[in-house]
């Protein structure tokens, strides 16, 4: 029984003061931030980066973990009670959660999004810890080609399964990969687009680009925006248990939201967002019960499906990252900066190395779940009180935080410059309708694809066949030229597009 | 010829000139190697054509397949981007030369002037809780090492 004794050393390692104070800390930063619009995880993890300097791995990461399944939970509440979803995730929770609000039943909808979100957490928890073993004993037999390989198809995945143009996607992360070649050479020792620019030498912090284009760019592109009117539906928040009849309809659709969400959230460019839309989506198939409101009306379903699916996958994209360090998404990007900042190199290696961390992160999920449930249900009036904080009063508040957190980097203003400089590009990007996410992808595996491509030919002696010839490799690369041409098929082109446009 | 789409157009000669730069920065300065023993400008030089061949399909595309409305940029908010570019950077050269206690209130001073929004009464009071709150949590709570006064009034003290 070797899973429960990783994990209870799991919870060991989670159940200290000191790891438990930092689960809820950032539980609660998690939710704050999901409350508030404009402001996401992404965003809200590059600037807390300067405060884990002075803090141990385990309980760094365990924060910042918080901080994301966090996000998931406190995303919903505004998505039910003012339409508004504070996180991409919770889109099509509002779609059904508002209706239930407007119609005086905001309680049971929260209670089916919390509890649902909860029992999700639990399940991707295990799934976690069951998993991330074997996943782990392969990727010891990857050579370079096969990690190669492996790093294509996780790029491919990331965009095909995004909104938006798959082209300019693809292109978004070959720039990506390209500002990541902006570095000292590994090799060669040759510094490469630095300029004579001391400071580039080392690249560009990846911090920088995360606040630039996230924080920064998000910032100038809502203060573009007209004000909304924003109404609350605070007062009809009574009773938040559910009927009989409401749990009898809303544990199926927990069930299979929580399926399909730890499924996807594991594959490549799946995470919390695309889990949420594929729940509802199949919400909406399954054929309505006589007793039951169809769906945009507020049917319990389409909130309990998609907010256990976000929380499922939300928890099972910690998969990749933590057995291949391969991050699927945006957040678990940063998260393999913050192992690489504590000094910890992101791979298979991490769960031998560090099994404290390993371990303890995956319990404290668990316990940070809880936590949630708790916080959220009883406390949902402090946090809509947080709605009423003007943008204006907010947004010099997070340039604050990025500006102090991008100085003291390095405690230099170098990274304040750059973060200007991708303020602009990100600001570009968002009015030319090309997404961010790909690029800080596309950044952070830069440099690992270039080392183990150039492994790879030094290896076969320059034939570049050795990424067909070798099975898994050729496996892995098949794999993402199917998903290119199962998405440009035009019946599956169009029906995703419309899937997309389903907000 | 005719824009089809404008956002395309502008993103795909984005792609394309950027890629070219890199594909040629590559070419020019560093050592492309051989497929057997790559050098520090293989990869880039494969990325950076890459990048521009995308950029040019896209480009292409652009100008050949109809859109329902000329897919438009829209309005650029420039005051915005500008103030709050402009406030970032301003932190970044004041903060070693002036402090914290400067820099920081002029920051969330200058970025309050984007908001159409604006009041001197909201702003005075943030800039004064923000500069005494981040004291607090980083200076006193995280022990970050931060300029706080001018380096004049430093040496003195």
């Amino acid at each position: 029984m070797e899973l429960l004794n990783n994990l209870a050393l799991g919870f060991q390692t989670a159940l200290t003061l000191q790891n438990l104070a930092y689960a809820l800390f950032g539980s609660i930063l998690g939710t704050l931030i999901g409350v508030l619009p404009g402001l996401g995880p992404v965003a809200t993890i590059a600037m807390l980066l300067p405060s884990i300097y002075t803090l141990d791995a385990t309980p760094a990461l365990i924060m910042l973990a918080g901080i994301y399944y966090g996000a998931q939970y406190g995303g919903s509440t505004t998505a039910i009670l003012i339409n508004v979803p504070g996180e991409s995730s919770s889109v099509v929770t509002a779609l059904d959660g508002y209706k239930m609000a407007r119609k005086g039943r905001a309680g049971p909808a929260l209670a089916a999004a919390g509890l649902g979100s909860f029992f999700a957490g639990c399940v991707g928890t295990v799934i976690i810890a069951a998993f991330a073993p074997p996943l782990t004993e392969l990727a010891f037999k990857f050579g370079p080609a096969e990690y190669f390989s492996l790093m294509v198809l996780g790029l491919i995945g990331a965009v095909v399964l995004a909104s938006g143009s798959l082209i300019k996607a693809i292109a978004m992360i070959l720039l990506g990969l390209l500002l990541g070649q902006i570095n000292t050479d590994v090799i060669s020792g040759v510094p490469r687009y630095s300029f004579d620019v001391a400071e580039l030498t080392d690249g560009i912090g990846f911090v920088a680009i995360a606040m630039g284009v996230f924080g920064f760019g998000e910032i100038i592109s809502n203060l573009g925006m007209p004000e909304e009117d924003r109404q609350v539906f605070t007062k009809d928040v009574k009773g938040l248990m559910p009927t009989a009849q409401d749990v009898k309809d809303a544990f199926p659709a927990v069930l299979r939201g929580t399926t399909l969400g730890s499924v996807l959230g594991v594959l490549p460019g799946g995470g919390a967002l695309l889990s949420s839309f594929a729940a509802y989506t199949i919400e909406k198939k399954l054929s309505l019960k006589p007793h039951e409101v169809p769906f945009g009306e507020g049917n319990i379903r389409g909130v309990a499906g998609p907010e256990s699916a976000n929380n499922a996958g939300a928890q099972t994209s910690f998969i990749p990252m933590l057995t291949l360090g391969i991050p699927p998404n945006a957040v678990m990007a940063l998260m393999v900066g913050a192992m690489t900042i504590k000094g910890i190199q992101p791979g298979p290696q991490v769960m031998q190395s560090n099994p404290e961390l390993f371990w303890g992160l995956i319990a404290s999920m668990w316990v940070g779940n809880l936590m949630l449930v708790v916080l959220n249900l009883p406390l949902i009036g402090i946090w809509i009180k947080l709605l009423t904080v003007p943008y204006r009063l907010l947004y010099p508040a997070i340039l604050v935080f990025c500006c102090i957190g991008l100085y003291t980097l390095n405690n230099n203003n170098f990274d304040v410059y750059m973060a200007v400089i991708f303020g602009l590009f990100g600001y570009a990007f968002y009015k030319l309708k090309c997404e961010p996410a790909p690029l800080l992808l596309g950044f952070i595996l830069g440099p690992m694809m270039e080392e183990n491509l150039r492994r790879a030919l030094l290896l076969s002696r320059g034939d570049w066949s050795t990424f067909l010839t070798r099975p898994l490799s050729a496996g892995l690369l098949i794999a993402a030229a199917l998903m290119i041409v199962v998405v440009s098929l035009p019946s599956i082109k169009r029906s995703r597009e419309k899937a997309f446009q389903e907000e | 010829m005719k824009i089809k789409s404008q956002r395309d157009f502008w993103s795909g000669l984005m792609f394309l000139v950027t890629g070219a730069l890199f594909a040629w920065g590559a070419v020019a300065n560093y050592s492309f190697g051989s497929s057997a023993r790559p050098g520090p400008g293989y990869f880039p030089f494969g990325l950076g054509v890459l990048l521009a061949l995308l950029g040019a399909f896209i480009l292409f595309e652009a100008l050949t397949i109809e859109t329902e409305d000329g897919e438009p940029i829209g309005d650029i908010a420039w005051k915005p981007l500008l103030v709050i570019l402009a406030a970032v950077s301003l932190f970044g050269l004041l903060l070693p030369v002036l402090g914290m206690f400067i820099a920081l209130p002029l920051l969330v001073i200058l970025s309050s002037l984007a908001s159409h929004e604006f009041t001197w009464k909201g702003t005075l009071g943030s800039a004064a809780f923000l500069t005494v709150f981040s004291w607090l949590i980083f200076i006193k709570g995280l022990g970050l090492t931060i300029p706080l006064l001018p380096g004049f009034l430093q040496s003195a003290g």
